[in-house]
């Protein structure tokens, strides 16, 4: 076994020593000096929540299965080590062999939120790779990003050599056969990165250059040299008979976020919520066959002996064989003594009956995800719950031994009024009204209703990308707003209501929708020691406020702006297949609180069926032949 | 049908505590596929009893738990199952068959004996220190009490050990220990090697030493301390 990076002084000092030392079980132990192309996966978020990260799981399986490569990985240093790393001028290392990450050839990192965009900083810096792209040289790994915020890699471009754009399980061979090639024929860094740039998906944004006008919109985007692509159209699988998915993932030793089996059922949602994002740029819908995942479902949890499987997806209700699979894990694996961790469905007669048999009804609550308060707003969003449909829902599962909802919600939508957001604690309040209709002697106890709204944060490829957010001041008031209206319901005394912190969402929301110019923000914040973001008690606000000042930029230009359907937006270099005309006519729909029906009911020509399959192409019941994706 | 098993903690291991290396036992059974029992009731968990809990850093080659099975291959194929599904520092050593009214070993372990190595962290001075150490561990039993400041969450104070050390003498460069074990009561080794350092005249410092358990005991009939491998007989 490869020597610890860590004396053993440092790893009893620090918390969760496991986080630092590897050898979990199913990780991957090859010789170094057999492969050509050395890969580091990071996750720059703490141990516990990278290893719970399914995409990492999978690309680690796909590259690991090459004889010519090894792949390995590395996590953030919770703040503990990383001041024992910079006191003592400890390079940041990986898992496996406990090797000095500068001297992979890769390092791969998975951007998943905004707000981990300082801990890259942290793992270049402890690394001792430069900072800035611009200033490595071949000592140094080739350094890719990639996972969803890679659909908008502007405001990090200066820290990365390569963004590959989509998903993960296309282009590897591809990339690392230049890379092979590049290094036999002793290519410079800047003709390596040219190469790649040839490959479908990689966007290199050094071989990019952005100008802007007077009052600071993005005015060009071009490449800089020839050949290199002008657009990027986005990387997915078509057919995932034809893809790895892992039989034996990693299995941490301590406890993470998420300690099961996941099972990935479908990737893309049919339902083009106008707000989210990964409704979007996962188009077309994909659904994995049923037999294969029942099948997978025994192999990985065989390989792992983990005692709980759950399904991934965007929307699990809209699984053909849904009822078939849980049936079957039910049935069958649930002898075996599995417990099912049910992802959340729609509210109806089979989901309840799972759910009474797997879980205490008493102890669990059900979910609603209406995420606005009155049917306005709800078709302005695109999203299709009614209150006819929750109300259904919840006195069915009433009727059945609930009593505690949890409901989800967001405020600071586009055309949001203040009567939207108090259809927040009305639609709650009808809920608990509607409860205490069932005879006494039929119900169990009191009814407990969570609500919790997140502040809306606009993204890319979203027909939101045009809408202003809202200021956090305004936010603030109308969420202090919502809650004394719940304090005057008749049944306010039943219901709790939570609101997200602004500060970490305006942020976001700046991130979500930047440019390049933002990277000397991020650099100067991480310089005065912004780090962990994501997590409340390292966010510091302030430091964040001053790195903006000094760059001389105004978070307000990127949030609080409307923007017109004309400007370039600076993520408008990348094709996600859905075009921005669909997604223009989208906020227009939105706008006229006009709902666009979902993908199986008809196909609204949003443009993902260039990729040629999925959902685009699947029969509906009304037709003789497949979609024709128009 | 109850068995007793036997394992070995090592490498990085140590820096595993004790619940997980409980989980880490659960999920190796489910991978090698043996036939556990369960508990009953709504939230059933494997039947399984770990014996003396190890601190964390401390590596064992004598480290036990007990379980419940409804049915058990032949020796040679348990050992052989289970160990596939070992990392690197685990390792299964061996399996007993417990009567059905076996106490388990939880509440049965009476002690454990260690061995102390001083690891070269590149301080000067390693060998006279060792040296000193090496001579207080052949004179510390002499004395009648043996002092030292023992702190709990409720209450800090001097403690006498004297009687948790059942033996303790030099062995080569390392220092052997047999100290009480268990529920009754419980010697760390640590507070041992502090007051080694205290009859050698040297700075205490844990960090400097490598503590690993050799195995653990209850007491026979004749109340002499045999390993806890004795209350159980051989799986065919």
């Amino acid at each position: 076994m490869a020597a610890l990076a860590l004396s053993d002084e440092i790893l009893m000092a620090v918390e969760k020593p496991a986080r630092y030392i590897g050898n979990e079980v199913n990780m991957v132990i090859k010789d170094p000096d057999s492969v050509s192309v050395r890969f580091c996966m990071c996750f720059p978020d703490v141990y516990e929540i990278g290893m719970s990260h399914l995409g990492i799981q999978i690309l680690y399986d796909l590259i690991n299965k090459r004889e010519d490569a090894y792949c390995e990985r590395v996590y953030s240093p919770w703040p503990d080590l990383d001041r024992i790393m910079r006191e003592q001028g400890i390079p940041l290392f990986s898992l496996e062999t406990q090797t000095p990450v500068r001297e992979f050839d890769f390092l791969g990192i998975t951007l998943q939120y905004e707000m981990c965009y300082t801990n890259v900083l942290q793992v270049l810096e402890l690394s001792g790779i430069p900072i800035w792209s611009g200033e490595r040289s071949l000592e140094d790994p080739i350094v890719i990003g990639g996972g969803p915020c890679s659909y908008n890699p502007e405001p990090i471009a200066a820290f990365f050599d390569v963004f590959y754009i989509g998903e993960g399980e296309t282009r590897y061979a591809e990339l690392f056969e230049v890379y092979q090639k590049a290094k036999k024929e002793g290519l410079s860094r800047e003709e390596l990165l040219f190469h790649i740039s040839q490959i479908p998906g990689m966007y290199v944004p050094s071989l990019y250059v952005a100008s802007y006008l007077p009052d600071g919109r993005l005015a060009s985007f071009t490449p800089v040299r020839e050949g290199v692509p002008e657009r990027i159209r986005k990387e997915i699988v078509i057919d995932f008979d034809k893809v790895p998915y892992p039989e034996k993932p990693l299995v941490p030793h301590i406890h993470v976020t998420q300690d099961r089996v996941t099972l990935e059922i479908m990737r893309g949602c049919i339902r083009g919520c106008r707000f989210c994002q990964a409704g979007m740029i996962y188009r077309p819908t994909r659904q994995k066959n049923v037999n294969m995942m029942k099948e997978y479902a025994r192999k990985m949890l065989s390989g792992t002996g983990h005692e709980e499987i759950t399904l991934s997806s965007l929307s699990s209700s809209d699984y053909g064989c849904l009822k078939e699979l849980i049936t079957f894990m039910m049935d069958e694996l649930g002898k075996e003594h599995i417990n099912i961790s049910l992802p959340s469905l729609r509210i109806d007669a089979f989901s309840l009956d799972v759910m009474s048999r797997v879980q205490d009804v008493r102890k669990s609550s059900l979910t609603f995800a209406p995420e606005a308060g009155t049917q306005r707003m709800r078709d302005v969003i695109n999203k299709g719950l009614t209150e006819e449909i929750i109300l259904n829902g919840a006195m069915q599962a009433f009727r059945g031994g609930w009593n505690k909802v949890k409901f989800y919600f967001m405020l600071g939508l586009p055309t949001e009024t203040l009567e939207d957001a108090e259809g927040i604690p009305k639609l709650c309040e009808t809920v608990a009204s509607a409860y205490y209709t069932i005879p006494k002697e039929e119900r169990a106890g009191k009814v407990a209703i969570t609500a919790s709204a997140s502040f809306f944060v606009p993204k890319p490829f979203t027909p939101f990308q045009w809408a202003p957010m809202l200021e956090p001041e305004i936010y603030r008031e109308r969420a202090r707003h919502v809650k004394d209206t719940f304090r005057k319901q008749l049944h306010g005394k039943s219901m709790k209501f939570n609101y997200h912190e602004t500060d970490v969402s305006a942020l976001e929301g700046v991130f979500a929708r930047g440019d390049r110019r933002l990277s000397a923000v991020i650099y100067d914040a991480y310089k005065s020691g912004c780090m962990f973001d994501a997590w409340t008690e390292y966010f510091d606000n302030g430091k964040w406020l001053a790195a903006f000042e000094k760059n001389g930029l105004s978070m307000s230009f990127y949030t609080t702006r409307e923007r017109s359907t004309d400007e370039l937006l600076p993520w408008d270099f990348i094709d996600i297949g859905v075009t921005k005309r669909f997604l223009a006519a989208e906020w227009e729909r939105a706008k006229q609180a006009v709902v666009t029906p979902n993908c199986r009911e008809a196909c609204s020509g949003c443009g993902a069926a260039i990729f040629g399959g999925g959902v685009c192409f699947e029969r509906r019941p009304s037709e003789k032949n497949g979609g024709d994706g128009k | 049908m109850k068995v007793r098993i036997k394992y070995q903690k090592a490498g990085s291991f140590k820096l595993i505590g004790h619940l997980d290396t409980m989980r880490y036992y659960q999920k190796a059974v489910r991978r090698a596929g043996l036939d556990i029992a369960y508990s009953q009731g709504f939230s059933p968990h494997q039947l399984m009893t770990f014996a003396a809990p190890l601190a964390l850093g401390v590596t064992s080659e004598g480290e036990y738990f007990d379980a419940e099975f409804h049915s058990l291959p032949c020796r040679e194929e348990f050992l052989r199952r289970i160990n596939a599904q070992m990392v690197e520092g685990m390792e299964v050593k061996d399996i007993v068959l417990l009567g059905e009214h076996a106490k388990n070993s939880m509440s049965i372990v009476a002690a454990s004996d260690y061995l102390i190595t001083l690891k070269d962290r590149g301080i000067p001075g390693l060998e006279d220190r060792r040296e000193k150490l090496l001579a207080a561990a052949g004179t510390l039993l002499e004395k009648d009490t043996i002092e030292v400041m023992k702190k709990t969450k409720h209450k800090e104070g001097v403690e006498n050990i004297r009687d948790g050390i059942y033996k303790l003498y030099r062995q080569e460069q390392m220092i052997y220990m047999l100290l009480a074990t268990g529920s009754a009561y419980n010697l760390k080794p640590e507070l041992v090697v502090e007051a080694l350092c205290g009859e050698a005249g040297c700075a205490y410092d844990v960090h400097d030493y490598q503590v690993h358990r050799l195995e653990t005991y209850m007491r026979n009939e004749e109340g002499s301390l045999v390993s806890l491998l004795e209350s159980g007989t051989r799986l065919p």
